[in-house]
């Protein structure tokens, strides 16, 4: 990385370009500044730092939480204090503190919202900085082809925004809600539907599961929530946008989708942090359902503040992802593009299982200055005639160093279960580091698992040629990279594939030459 | 259009251009033969910028500019296009991408305007009718599975598209049958203009006799040591290079 380089990215207007995806054009991005690096100046009304029983039992009560979910939350706090944190992975960074991080810090409301109207117009400016849309557009939301290549106009998307701890606004709430979609906060959904929360909750991710999870469990302060009923088809994509404001915060978001026998839901993420000296700790939950022939499509695409080119400061993310196939012929489809963080650790997994049920796995991590990253999936064969497929491309320059960690495990009764793997790395210049750890326990004589793994140098040739033909080495870089990662790609919503492309250019400038 | 002088240029410490004069004119087509060794495919890479070599001497003026004060990229967007003996797969990004991007990338840089989507696709379809190659080439990955018959059709229609005014051809017969040689010939043929000068670098004569040289030049040991007509090909053709020994060490004394 130059001088002038940092990680950012440009983000779009939701408006999408007529364009076909490959046609964006990179060049467009000139900002080198990790552009969401801004402080946003709002009183906070925030919990002393550390953690005991008394500061659980407060953000129980600030939410006005049921007696239950305090149980549960105090249950995953005692457990916690019984664990370590893990030590395996391919990570190094100074012991995090923990008593020293607020554990949760909310936007002082004004006054009690009972609108988008009424929302802090800080927060709403805030938002629209960072691109996202808040306020509901007018035209009708038409149908999201799933899977397909996108239509090129596509219908509005539904946003939760969550700032710090905090649920700020959800948009389209109504018009779901005709469809019997819940699409909501999760301290909403504590209070709405108390029996939907009660029953999925830890039921994919037990408090018990990591230390990371347990943590949030004990902690977690908001999130999202949304339930498809039997047979709907979600007709937008639902999107969560996080964003940590407070200095010395965590952020423990906890997210909960359920989609029905034969419903289907496409989620998205995103995510800022401001730029500090200091690194922040992001330990959220994500826990899927996916009942017999439901599908639940789950993008990310990751901008933390990665820390400035020594290494300075930069989110930690350690996340528990996980998705249940329950029913036969479930899908659950992860896709994440991770640019931001110090440090990322993080393993979107699928549990197979109903028959027949299918998890997939698209990655592109990408990590340069001294940002590190481990990550991969699990996937988990039980049931029958499983299928999965991991499709993982690691980019590294400057001094990133990033992991491919992934487990294929085929149970006893998994007759007939597949798996394809394939791990990609690219190295950008002689100082960064790629590693890949793909572990394979197979159970049942019937299974197939089949892994490729390649490890490549950007090539000169490549870049002569691409020079040759008037193009930049900057731009040829990109261009290689964006090559190299459209596999990954082709699966992200267009709105997300815009972004992760720009992304990745912006992140990549001057990173050989 | 083009004029080398003296050029001296090595790889790794090893001397290959070792003063070299070349001067192409518009409108006219060269033919540089010679050995393997004798430094054809270097000259066609010194020309077009490559890093791996460094020029030690001598200087080269392409349209009245110091070509070897340019960076590879410039020197492609002010007209020189050179066409690879081993083109290069660029995965993931199709034909039709690289095109519009490098064709707006020389547009950007003469100060037009860039072209679309639309009028791009109407270009590149009437250019590739010169070189025979069927629509689904665009949606292929940058030469990524093609086979070398389609490479080399591939290089011929990035230049029609790209529209240089000198166009270096290294080795492009290497790989062909005679069918594909025919159809790449046939495409140079078509970009042949009084407004552009085509340097082909070749080791065999068979190329020539489809695209028909002005000039032909033989290349030993870093040097042109004979320039001549297009006949001088056909003498190459029958007598081999073994003749140059003897004439090579004799022109290198006077030179």
């Amino acid at each position: 990385m130059n001088e002038e380089s940092a990680m950012g990215a440009e983000r779009e207007p939701a408006g999408v370009p007529s364009a076909t995806r490959e046609e964006i054009d990179l060049q467009e991005v000139a900002d080198r500044e990790y552009e969401f690096g801004f402080v946003t100046d709002i009183e906070a009304d925030a919990l002393p730092p550390g953690l005991s029983e008394e500061i659980v039992a407060e953000i129980s009560r600030r939410k006005e939480e049921p007696e239950w979910l305090l149980e549960y939350r105090l249950r995953a706090y005692r457990h916690w204090r019984t664990m370590a944190e893990p030590d395996w992975a391919f990570i190094d960074y100074p012991p995090v503190d923990y008593e020293n991080i607020i554990y949760y810090s909310a936007p002082k409301p004004k006054k009690k919202l009972e609108s988008l109207d009424e929302v802090d117009p800080e927060l709403l400016e805030t938002f629209q900085k960072l691109g996202i849309p808040l306020a509901e557009q007018k035209r009708l939301a038409g149908v999201v082809e799933e899977d397909d290549t996108p239509a090129a106009e596509l219908s509005g998307v539904a946003v939760d925004a969550v700032f710090d701890s905090v649920s700020v606004a959800t948009t389209f709430k109504d018009k779901l809600a005709e469809l019997g979609i819940v699409f909501c906060s999760f301290s909403e959904a504590v209070k709405e539907h108390p029996e939907l929360v009660r029953k999925y909750l830890g039921s994919v991710v037990p408090h018990t599961d990591n230390f990371f999870a347990a943590l949030n469990a004990a902690v977690f302060s908001d999130g999202s929530f949304c339930y498809i009923p039997e047979g709907v088809r979600c007709p937008m994509e639902l999107s969560t946008y996080f964003r940590i404001n407070a200095a010395g915060t965590g952020q423990f978001e906890r997210t909960l989708i359920v989609a029905e026998k034969g419903a289907t839901v496409s989620y998205l993420e995103g995510c800022t942090a401001p730029m500090r000296d200091e690194n922040q700790l992001h330990a959220a939950v994500v826990e899927l359902v996916a009942m017999e022939d439901a599908t639940i499509k789950y993008s990310t695409v990751q901008n933390w503040y990665p820390g400035d080119k020594e290494g300075k400061g930069g989110i930690y993310n350690f996340v528990t992802k996980r998705g249940a196939c329950r029913g036969d012929r479930a899908k659950i489809s992860w896709t994440q593009v991770e640019t931001g963080s110090a440090i990322t650790w993080k393993y979107p997994s699928c549990l197979l299982q109903g028959d027949d049920s299918v998890g997939e796995f698209y990655s592109v991590a990408l990590t340069g200055n001294r940002q590190q990253a481990d990550t991969g999936t699990k996937m988990v064969h039980i049931g029958r005639n499983t299928k999965s497929t991991i499709v993982s491309k690691g980019i590294s320059a400057g001094r990133g160093q990033n992991t491919y960690r992934g487990l294929v495990e085929v149970k006893k009764g998994a007759e007939g279960a597949r798996n394809f793997s394939q791990c990609d790395s690219m190295l950008l210049g002689d100082r960064c580091g790629a590693h890949t750890f793909p572990y394979i326990e197979v159970r049942n004589p019937t299974a197939k698992v089949e892994h490729e793994a390649t490890t490549s140098k950007i090539g000169e040739d490549q870049i002569f040629y691409c020079n040759q033909r008037g193009i930049s080495t900057e731009d040829a870089v990109s261009m290689i990279v964006n090559g190299f990662c459209k596999e990954v790609f082709r699966e992200l919503p267009m709105e997300f594939a815009v972004e992760a492309q720009k992304l990745l250019a912006v992140s990549l400038e001057g990173s050989v030459g | 259009m083009l004029e080398v002088k003296g050029l001296m240029a090595e790889v790794e410490g090893n001397a290959i251009l070792r003063g070299l004069d070349l001067t192409v004119n518009a409108g006219e087509v060269h033919a540089i033969m010679g050995p393997n060794g004798s430094g054809k495919s270097t000259l066609a890479h010194v020309l077009a910028g490559r890093e791996d070599y460094e020029v030690t001497g001598g200087s080269v003026r392409f349209e009245g500019r110091d070509l070897l004060e340019l960076e590879a990229d410039e020197r492609a967007c002010e007209g020189l296009f050179l066409a690879f003996q081993y083109p290069v797969a660029v995965p993931g990004i199709s034909n039709a991408y690289f095109l519009r991007t490098a064709l707006n990338a020389v547009r950007k840089y003469r100060g037009e305007a860039e072209v679309d989507a639309v009028d791009f696709l109407a270009l590149v379809r009437e250019r590739m009718k010169l070189v025979g190659m069927d629509e689904k080439f665009l949606h292929r990955a940058v030469n990524d599975g093609f086979s070398g018959g389609e490479k080399k059709r591939n290089e011929i229609l990035q230049m029609a598209v790209l529209d240089p005014k000198l166009c270096i051809l290294d080795e492009t017969d290497s790989g062909l049958d005679i069918d594909a040689l025919r159809t790449v010939a046939d495409g140079v043929n078509q970009l042949r203009s009084s407004e552009r000068g085509i340097v082909v670098v070749t080791h065999y004569q068979r190329l020539l006799d489809y695209i028909v040289p002005d000039h032909v030049h033989v290349l030993s040991e870093g040097r042109i040591v004979r320039s001549g007509g297009k006949e001088l090909a056909q003498q190459l053709e029958q007598e081999g290079y073994a003749w140059l020994e003897t004439s090579a060490s004799g022109a290198g004394g006077g030179a």
